[in-house]
């Protein structure tokens, strides 16, 4: 090889240099950054679906009454909705997305540390998405149980149950194996000098999530199991007609289940973490708080899964026991938003996409925690469950939190991602269409909650129509920002997007946009002074 | 562990494991006819907590690994301890 030669760029981890090309490179591929795209490609068509199924909820909900399906497709709708939006794009969301495309890089690593574990977890996702998304069109029609599967409805339903389960385990076994993989190459491929404490932040949340991923996952997947025997063999675990109890299956569930919103939410605020010091151009307030913070809501989230279940018939003792921790788990969370607002106090604040998602994903969860604490409390839970404010209140959190900071983070490392910028003036256009439209959409949902609106009905009372027809026009606005997203993104090629068009400090902005196969050419490493977010 | 580091148990130990396993296999079974009432659940986690204690520290070579391993693990155990605590804070005062 030539001098010259040897000093040639790289070229990027987009253009085909292995065995394979075009399709057959990307599906055999292990690198780190395209199985991150290949997972945000395959979420995004699962967010669409499940968006559409949303709407279609809401056109039946425009007007009391039976209007285009009666109840039974109703249930359905609102099942694979949930069954979709939770186990296919929520939970694996960012950390599968940004987690593999970013993580690596942004502790110095060229790769995560087991490459084909990793896409061995992409298929195993994409294998469980089929199987749940086939118990929609085989055996007995679409399941209605809710995503939650609550015993014993599921066990005597004769709706496609099992498939829908099952696919939701094997969806658990990718979940855990990203865990796994994540932790290991956060303790052994840091780059030199770079301890824990000079971590950044989003890999951080990341090693909190990863924990509960590989700790929790099982849980749920035994219990899947469980259902699923029981349909089959009449075991009698849950369904008490065969000796079993129902409220265990309550228990087992969201043992899981609750800590799955911090599988969710913790990626969320590790993104948001990254994005405000960057466009206030100021180090982050409290770096070791926040870090802390995450571990212990991920192991505080651990104990307070029991507040979904105060009107289950459980003891009293648990319900004060469950109700004092879930106020505990707020205290990290709000720790986390004091430090969010204390780095843009006096900052050199540059208002662009990345950073009013950021701003928006900061109000939305807001409402969504401060919400989370009057259904946390034992009194307000009990005249409020199982209506319409919980909709609301989970919504703003999943999808206000999470939903927006997946979009926060999508404006804020695609230039990274394709080498490309984006048209600014759209991408704040679908902010507006998306920030409207999801308070219209949900926020009518606590008042008529309150009013007595029960969730999961195709039917209502007159009084609440008019809370049901604003948020109709919330959704149709949603759809259009997301849509109005999706042509910023992907419909033309914008200008050459430069390596560090933000002005970020962590290591994924010192490499080529968009970066070379193995990342780095030469490894970095971390001075003794130097920390992750050194601005001047 | 070491990547050059190999640690040799002998078949002795490994078959007194296995027979332990068997054995403590055998008496969770017997113990079931047993009317034990609120203990059962707990005579049921000890035996099983003592069969993976065994599985962990020898099949699983954890008695060769640092440290770091072991608090790991002792932090998952812990975990699962007050799971099973505060699950009980239903069923013991219901």
């Amino acid at each position: 090889m030539t001098e010259q030669k040897r000093h040639q760029p790289e070229p990027s981890y987009l253009v085909d240099t292995g065995k394979y090309k075009g399709l057959m490179a990307w599906l055999t591929s292990t690198d780190h950054k395209r199985i991150g795209l290949m997972y945000m490609y395959a979420m995004m068509v699962f967010f669409s679906v499940g968006g559409l199924l949303g709407v279609l909820m809401r056109i039946e909900l425009f007007y009391p009454g039976q209007q285009f399906y009666g109840p039974q497709v109703y249930n359905g709708l609102f099942t694979i909705h949930g069954i979709i939006m939770i186990f296919t794009v929520v939970i694996p969301g960012l950390a599968a997305v940004f987690g593999n495309f970013s993580m690596p890089i942004m502790i110095g690593a060229k790769d995560v540390a087991f490459p084909r574990l990793n896409l061995f977890s992409f298929y195993l996702y994409v294998l469980g998405a089929i199987i749940a998304l086939s118990s929609q069109f085989m055996g007995n029609g679409p399941p209605d149980t809710g995503w939650t599967f609550y015993a014993p409805y599921s066990i005597q339903t004769h709706t496609n149950v099992v498939a829908a389960v099952f696919g939701a385990f094997v969806l658990g076994f990718s979940s855990i194996l990203t865990g796994l993989n994540f932790i290991v190459t956060m303790h052994r491929m840091r780059a030199p000098g770079m301890t824990f404490f000079k971590m950044p932040l989003f890999p951080w949340s990341l090693y909190a999530t990863a924990w509960i991923q590989v700790l929790a996952t099982p849980i749920v997947g035994i219990t899947l199991l469980m259902i699923i025997a029981e349909r089959w063999f009449r075991i009698g675990f849950f369904d008490p007609s065969l000796g079993g109890d129902p409220v265990l299956y309550q228990h087992l569930f969201w043992i899981y289940s609750h800590p799955a919103v911090y599988i969710m939410i913790l990626p969320a605020m590790g993104v948001i973490t990254e994005i405000i010091p960057v466009f206030a151009q100021k180090r982050i307030f409290g770096y070791k708080a926040i870090a802390i913070s995450s571990m212990a809501i991920a192991l505080v989230g651990y104990f307070v899964w029991a507040h979904h279940m105060y009107t289950s018939g459980m003891s009293t003792t648990a319900r004060w026991v469950f109700s004092l921790l879930t106020f505990l788990v707020a205290v990290p969370s709000a720790i986390k938003v004091f430090n969010w607002v204390a780095t843009m106090y006096k900052g050199s604040i540059s208002v662009k996409p990345p950073f009013l998602f950021a701003l928006g994903f900061i109000f939305l969860f807001m409402i969504g925690g401060m919400t989370g604490l009057s259904l946390g409390a034992l009194a307000t839970n009990i005249h409020v469950h199982d209506t319409a404010y919980v909709v609301a209140h989970f919504h703003y959190i999943v999808f206000g939190g999470v939903g927006f900071a997946f979009f926060a983070a999508v404006y804020y490392w695609y230039p990274k991602m394709f080498g490309r910028m984006y048209n600014f003036k759209m991408a704040n256009w679908s902010f507006v269409f998306l920030f409207t439209g999801f308070n219209l959409l949900y926020f009518p949902q606590f008042i008529i909650g309150i009013m007595g609106m029960p969730r999961r009905y195709f039917d209502y009372l007159p009084q609440f129509t008019l809370g049901q027809q604003i948020s109709f026009f919330g959704a149709i606005l949603l759809a259009i920002g997301f849509i109005i997203m999706l042509i910023t993104l992907f419909s033309k090629k914008g200008a050459k997007a430069p390596d560090n068009p933000w002005g970020g400090t962590t290591f994924e902005w010192r490499i080529p946009s968009p970066p070379p196969l193995e990342n780095f050419e030469v490894m970095p490493e971390m001075g003794l002074n130097e920390g992750p977010y050194d601005y001047k | 562990m070491h990547p050059e580091t190999v640690h040799i148990t002998s078949y002795r130990t490994h078959l007194w494991i296995l027979i332990t396993l068997l054995a403590l296999t055998f008496v969770t079974i017997t113990v079931t006819w047993i009317d034990l009432s609120a203990l059962t659940v707990l005579v049921a986690l000890v035996i099983a907590s003592v069969k993976a204690y065994l599985v962990l520290t020898n099949f699983m070579h954890l008695k060769f690994e640092s440290s770091l391993f072991r608090v790991f693990i002792g932090m998952v155990l812990a975990i699962y301890v007050l799971v099973i605590l505060f699950t009980l804070s239903d069923y013991l005062f219901r």
